[in-house]
């Protein structure tokens, strides 16, 4: 369809894009295809449109009260209310790596300020665009500044967020995946994750989700964690842990790093690049505020790692946004905003904690059959529920509860009042094999 | 460990003797360490061209330094400036307790307001929907996603650059994996614009090629071509069949008047190109830190329109998933109110206007100062810098002799003078040039 032309040089325009696009009716974008939509944030959206009074939104992760509602943190506000009415705050530019001290503050939390790494100054700090902007950050570094020669692959689990294959799959790097859930028993399949980790080439990256796995919400165990770490050293393989729910899992922050703790004080001195998210731990989601850390073996390589990760940076944001930095910063370094972030975080931990006793509570209520402990041995926002496509279809269609259609539920969606309709629909899904 | 090129006699084997710092680590190390490290081997990379001006300013102790990099702008006490409309529109944000996932292509609102900025409230193009935006990092994401989609969706295509451009142009679509070819633009021995060369060069490029044109205030020569040679370059990319891409970051800033300064997008919009624009709030609004911008991009149609704002969606997921939220809602607030905006123009207006003087008075200054050269570029020029045409030995001395930072193309930051400031400056650079310009 030809639009309207009103100039000679309209017209002009028109031919040249016929003549240009080679098809008779060649509109500039017609061989641009209509891109699928996010499979998470497509939940929201589904959510959204959905008029029933009984709907639950159990997709994507981003925490919710009781009430259903988003909840801005306490220890936020103020931070934020305190740079408002600071009058040496401004708007300029950051350094290309962002704010140094959060940059600082960040590393401190994942690896404790008192740790060698820090301490000897080897750590490559760059502020990123939250979780997302630190993989790619991190992912591009990577295929560029890998030893030559060595082969551009990394190893994430089977499941992982979405997004990671996209991610690293952008930056060049060839993607393969090590089992890990365990469908059987909804839980880890560890054998076949080392198995797969073992078969990994020198050099390898090896992605680990440091707590609360993203979507299974099955960690590993402090022992397993050992296995892994000695592994990884035998193979000479890089860990890249992906850590967006510290504080989040358990309620603890330190308990919560503990796998990147173990990985980096570990001899060599280990290797490792860390991604870290103040989404959700910190309810900043919006604000992308996250670090990309690398832990190198030295101080010298880590000020050259750190030169190259600005060239990275430069041509794709050239700087990172202030303001989600600026309120992490402040809540990690005031002492009694720490103090209260802490007390916000453990109670968020422990709403979602409550939340899967309830559910499993009424599931057994219902004598469903199978062994739905797994709902309480998960950790974090997400539960894996086993649910097939078609029963999570059913779930949207029947029951007009929204989720993605891997079966994973956010808990932090659900309240007391919801758990009983959530468990009801789960019987009845599972009983129908989702064709009712 | 960088190796100076003051000893003609070590020149040549300076490739060698840098090389130096990585032969001796890799001999140095143990043979086992030097296996397993993957990191060992990264090298330093070099500093950003501008970026980099403002670490060597901050490291100079001297108090009469003078920061003439980077394009931020400053009053006449020499200090950053947070718009009044800016502050306002804080207050008003301030515990909205909204602090949600935008959605990957950023907030409506903001994009609505944004295109109509740019194109005008009552462009045809918007009215039809045939225009796919998003929100984006500040002018660099934007262009970065333009880059990225360019290189999907118009492969083996190249993208034109202005010479000179900012130099962060080539790094994004280097980075980008899209080639670069250049199209002349300045002309050094008029300082003005090379009409012939632009128009000879346009009619060489492949058919279809993207050519990037700074829609106002030419960064870093300050030259812009009339509205009549707007028209002229417009039909002559039309007859190619190129898509202009245009590269917005100072809407207001470079006359005052963000209407006056769209005018070469809506030439060529009227002439029915379809187009994208990069627009960024950085400047014009002052909020550098919070990288707010926004890609568009004109389409035929509906559904065209969607199917490139899903694509670009789709270039942001794996990159950012979704664009910070604060600088937009300040934006937002700014142009959905009518007082706010009117009195954001003043402000623009306002800055805009003390570019202006300070233009002059710098070039009465050098011409008070002596200097016999011409510098009548220094006022001809529009927007923030004044490419002033010295070398770069030149701007290396004013570093080191006056403690005056800039970029080594000469490129003056106007933003960094002020009345207190302009007759140092103007002394300083009659001195490094003495006639020689």
């Amino acid at each position: 369809m030809l639009p309207e032309c009103d100039s000679p040089n309209a017209r002009l325009a028109v031919l040249a894009r016929q003549l240009c696009a080679g098809g008779t009716d060649g509109s500039t974008w017609e061989h641009v295809q209509q891109a699928p939509p996010d499979p998470i944030i497509g939940v929201n959206d589904s959510y959204r449109a959905d008029t029933d009074p009984r709907k639950l939104n159990l997709g994507v992760g981003a925490y919710r009260t009781e009430e259903g509602k988003p909840y801005v943190l306490r220890a936020v506000r103020e931070a934020e209310a305190a740079l408002a009415a600071d009058p040496a705050a401004n708007k300029e530019y950051l350094p290309i790596a962002g704010l140094p001290e959060f940059n600082r503050l960040s590393r401190e939390l994942a690896l404790g300020p008192g740790h060698a790494a820090i301490r000897d100054g080897r750590v490559a700090t760059v502020q990123a665009l939250s979780g997302t902007g630190a993989l790619r950050v991190g992912a591009e570094f990577l295929a560029q500044h890998l030893p030559p020669g060595q082969p551009r692959v990394v190893y994430v689990p089977n499941p992982t967020w979405g997004n990671h294959k996209t991610i690293f799959g952008k930056a060049g790097m060839q993607v393969r995946e090590y089992r890990y859930f365990d469908a059987k028993t909804r839980g880890l399949d560890f054998a076949g994750m080392c198995a797969d980790i073992g078969a990994a080439p020198p050099g390898a990256v090896l992605l680990l989700h440091a707590c609360a796995h993203n979507p299974t919400g099955v960690d590993p165990s402090p022992d397993q964690w050992r296995q892994l770490l000695a592994l990884t050293q035998e193979k000479r393989l890089l860990p890249f842990f992906d850590s967006a729910y510290q504080g989040f899992a358990s309620g603890d922050l330190d308990a919560d790093a503990a796998s990147v703790r173990l990985f980096a004080s570990a001899p060599g001195p280990q290797e490792m690049v860390l991604a870290q998210s103040f989404a959700k731990n910190m309810g900043l989601y919006g604000e992308r505020a996250g670090a990309l850390s690398v832990v190198c073996r030295s101080k010298d390589v880590a000020g050259r790692v750190e030169s190259q990760l600005k060239l990275v940076i430069r041509p794709m944001y050239s700087n990172p946004p202030m303001h989600g930095a600026a309120i992490a910063a402040r809540v990690m370094a005031d002492p009694r905003l720490n103090a209260l972030w802490k007390e916000e975080l453990a109670g968020m931990a422990n709403r979602i904690k409550a939340m899967r006793q309830a559910l499993y509570g009424q599931l057994v209520a219902r004598q469903l059959p199978g062994d739905w402990s797994f709902v309480l041995k998960q950790i974090g926002m997400f539960s894996y529920t086993g649910l097939s496509k078609a029963q999570c279809e059913a779930l949207t269609r029947k029951w007009h509860i929204h989720l993605t259609m891997d079966g994973r539920i956010s808990m932090a969606g659900l309240s007391a009042a919801s758990c009983p309709y959530l468990a009801e629909a789960i019987a009845d899904v599972v009983a129908t094999g989702g064709s009712a | 460990m960088a190796l100076s090129t003051s000893a003609p006699a070590l020149a040549g084997l300076r490739p060698v003797l840098n090389a130096l710092p990585a032969l001796t680590r890799a001999l140095v190390q143990p043979a086992s360490a030097a296996a397993t490290t993957l990191f060992g081997n990264v090298e330093q990379a070099p500093k950003d061209p501008i970026l980099g001006i403002t670490e060597k300013f901050l490291a100079d102790t001297n108090p009469i330094k003078m920061n003439l990099g980077v394009g931020a702008y400053r009053d006449d006490n020499g200090q950053p400036v947070v718009l009044d409309a800016v502050r306002e529109a804080e207050r008003r944000v301030a515990g909205s307790h909204f602090m949600e996932y935008l959605p990957i292509g950023g907030l409506r609102d903001f994009i609505s307001e944004s295109v109509k900025l740019a194109y005008s409230d009552d462009a045809a193009v918007l009215r039809e929907g045939q225009v796919a935006a998003v929100q984006s990092l500040s002018g660099t994401g934007s262009c970065r996603l333009f880059a990225d989609f360019q290189k999907r969706f118009m492969p083996g295509t190249k993208v034109f650059i202005p010479e000179p451009t900012w130099s962060n142009h080539f790094n994004i679509w280097r980075d980008a994996g899209v080639e670069f070819a250049k199209y002349r633009y300045y002309k050094p021995d008029t300082r003005g614009l090379d009409m012939d060369g632009f128009l000879e060069d346009i009619k060489r490029a492949p058919a279809g090629s993207v050519f990037l044109l700074h829609a106002c205030a030419h960064n870093p020569t300050g030259v812009d071509p009339t509205p009549e040679q707007w028209r002229q370059l417009s039909r002559a990319m039309l007859e190619r069949g190129h898509f202009p891409l245009f590269d917005m970051a100072y809407q207001g800033f470079a006359s005052g008047d963000c209407d006056r300064d769209a005018a070469s997008i809506r030439i060529f919009l009227g002439d029915g190109h379809r187009l994208g624009v990069s627009q960024s709030y950085a400047k014009n609004m002052g909020l550098y830190g919070q990288r707010v911008g926004c890609l568009s991009v004109v389409c035929d149609n509906k559904r065209d329109a969607s199917a490139v704002e899903s694509q670009l969606k789709a270039i942001a997921r794996p990159m950012y998933s979704n664009p910070p939220l604060h600088g937009a809602l300040l934006v937002t607030k700014i142009l959905q109110d009518n007082d706010l905006k009117q009195l954001w123009f003043k402000e623009v207006k306002g800055m805009a206007d003390r570019i202006i003087s300070m233009r002059s008075l710098l070039r009465k200054r050098l011409e008070e100062a002596g200097s016999p050269l011409p510098w009548g570029h220094i006022t001809d020029q529009i927007g923030m810098f004044a490419y002033s045409g010295m070398s770069p030995e030149m701007v290396d001395a004013l570093a080191a002799q006056h403690h005056i930072y800039m970029t080594r193309n000469g490129r003056i930051s106007m933003a960094g003078v002020n009345t207190k400031n302009v007759g140092r400056l103007a002394e300083a650079m009659h001195a490094v040039t003495s006639g020689k310009l």
